[in-house]
């Protein structure tokens, strides 16, 4: 395992290309997920605001 | 036809003279950006001469960069750009011949004054000849491909910055060319090939980039 | 031959392709992962070390299908506006505008791979290489699409203006590359080339390939939810997403 780790020798490179593909990916599905969640709460609560109104 | 755009033409250039200000600080600029090198790098002849080519395109693009602003920026501002749309003529033309007035007061001068700053830094005779012919083809094609962007930030905010971004990476090929051929003399081979692939450059821009401009001006006066 | 094309023209109504993508994007997620863990034990485990760069070649299981994916993504991302602009099919905007910013990670991953690779291989993160240069030149070209996009208020004026922008950059991005290529020959030479990559094994061309396909697939995936939410903001006012909001969860 720790052989594996060590990558012969080049383990920054080489998990350091792998951690930023990692990174990167989280982030932007991270930032997606919120952005979704935010502008769907605000959507909901303009509907139940609009519908207040209504009645 | 020729008429009407030779009279636009000729506006375009009496609206200049009338402020060779204009012209002037783009000349200036030219001349200050490629003065400060030889202060960064150091005096030494040798080094300047490599660099020389480099320096004066880099130079020449930020001189064109920074005056496209103008370039459709006042008529957008007093309207008589909306005019030109109502022109029964194509828009693409049209806006070929303002690009080519811009090119006149803008590009133009930087090919006349490259003798002087390449004398400078210190280039021989038929460098400096192949680098103001590589100036006189490449130009055009700053101007052209300039007026693209010019077009998509007409009223934009922070325009002036944003220009930069669009154009600059669409300058790379004119760049590479144009030094290029300079290096290629002053290494003792021939500069043909770069001028050639620099003309068909400027044959390419000069068919296609009009119509992408005058796509621009519709979308943005929309 | 015009029932397939009536279905088609199904999806670009926005509630359409809104439940449509709501569907696609778990299964292209689930193969994306599946696709990544194969690869990666693949490319990690499975394949033997190069015989001159040690393990330090394993980085071009991501930073080949990185760079592909870029380029793919920038091409594709100008097919959209295209179709938008000539068309004026709305969902081609959103989707030209929804696959920028991943495009832009990937050119990013692509530039940090290669450096991160060039370190170990020739001693320094960057040389001016003929593909790494191209792959920086893409990187402001995505990022000129993205502020012209945003600077400008008015949606339609944007999604058109950006739309002139990403087809000249695609008609100039092989000019770039070309003379870029060229301008590499003729300054270093053969001292320095990236084309001498280690010989290439099946296993390594199937791995890359692997890995090139769940990139696409962690695309799709992403631009289509990005994609979807950009919809919900631009027809928040319309009926099918009034009724979307009572029936379904975030």
């Amino acid at each position: 395992m720790t052989e594996f780790l060590a990558m012969g020798g080049y383990w920054p490179w080489v998990w350091g290309s792998y951690a930023m593909m990692a990174g990167v990916t989280a982030v932007e599905i991270a930032q997606l997920r919120f952005r979704r969640r935010r502008l769907w709460q605000w959507l909901q609560r303009m509907a139940r605001l609009s519908r207040q109104e209504e009645r | 036809m020729t008429a009407s755009l030779f009279a636009l033409l000729q506006r375009d250039l009496v609206l200049t003279l009338r402020r060779p200000q204009d012209a002037l600080t783009v000349a200036g600029f030219f001349v200050v950006v490629v003065a400060l090198f030889p202060l960064g790098i150091g005096p030494d002849p040798e080094v300047l001469r490599t660099v020389a080519a480099g320096v004066l395109w880099v130079a020449a693009l930020l001189a064109v960069m920074l005056s496209l602003e103008r370039l459709f920026a006042d008529d957008y501002r007093d309207g008589s750009l909306e005019q030109l749309l109502l022109v029964p003529l194509p828009l693409a033309l049209l806006v070929l011949t303002r690009t080519f007035g811009h090119w006149l007061v803008a590009g133009l001068p930087l090919v006349l004054l490259s003798p002087l700053l390449g004398l400078q830094l210190g280039l021989e005779a038929r460098e400096i000849g192949v680098l103001m012919l590589a100036l006189l083809l490449g130009t055009p094609i700053l101007s052209l491909i300039g007026a693209v962007g010019a077009a998509l930030t007409l009223g934009v905010r922070g325009g002036g910055v944003l220009i930069a971004l669009l154009i600059l990476p669409l300058y790379v090929p004119p760049l590479i060319l144009g030094s290029g051929a300079v290096d290629a003399v002053m290494h003792g081979s021939s500069a043909q090939a770069h001028l050639s692939l620099l003309g068909a450059l400027l044959i390419f821009a000069l068919v296609t980039t009009p119509w992408a401009t005058a796509a621009a001006v519709r979308i943005m006066l929309d | 031959m015009s029932r397939t094309r009536i279905q088609w023209f199904h999806f670009t109504a926005p509630a359409n392709f809104y439940d449509l993508a709501g569907r696609l994007i778990p299964a292209f997620a689930l193969l994306s992962v599946i696709l990544f863990a194969m690869g990666l034990y693949l490319g990690l485990w499975v394949a033997p070390p190069d015989y001159q760069q040690g393990d330090s070649y394993r980085i071009i299981y991501i930073h080949v299908p990185v760079a592909w994916m870029s380029m793919f993504l920038y091409v594709l991302m100008a097919i959209y506006a295209g179709i938008g602009l000539i068309w004026r099919i709305k969902m081609a905007e959103v989707m030209a505008k929804s696959i920028a910013p991943t495009g832009a990670l990937f050119t990013f991953l692509a530039l940090w791979t290669g450096a991160l690779w060039g370190r170990p291989t020739w001693g320094v993160y960057w040389v001016w290489d003929a593909r790494l240069t191209s792959e920086l030149i893409l990187l402001f070209l995505f990022l000129g699409y993205m502020a012209l996009h945003a600077a400008i208020e008015d949606r339609q004026r944007a999604a058109n203006a950006s739309a002139v922008l990403a087809l000249v950059g695609v008609v100039n991005v092989p000019i770039i590359y070309f003379s870029v290529q060229w301008w590499n020959t003729l300054h270093q030479g053969a001292s320095i080339t990236v084309t001498q990559a280690p010989t290439m094994a099946t296993i390594m061309w199937v791995t890359i390939l692997i890995m090139f396909l769940a990139c696409w697939m962690y695309s799709i995936a992403v631009v289509l939810a990005r994609a979807r939410t950009e919809i919900l903001e631009r027809e928040r006012r319309a009926r099918w997403v009034q009724e979307r909001l009572e029936s379904e969860k975030p």
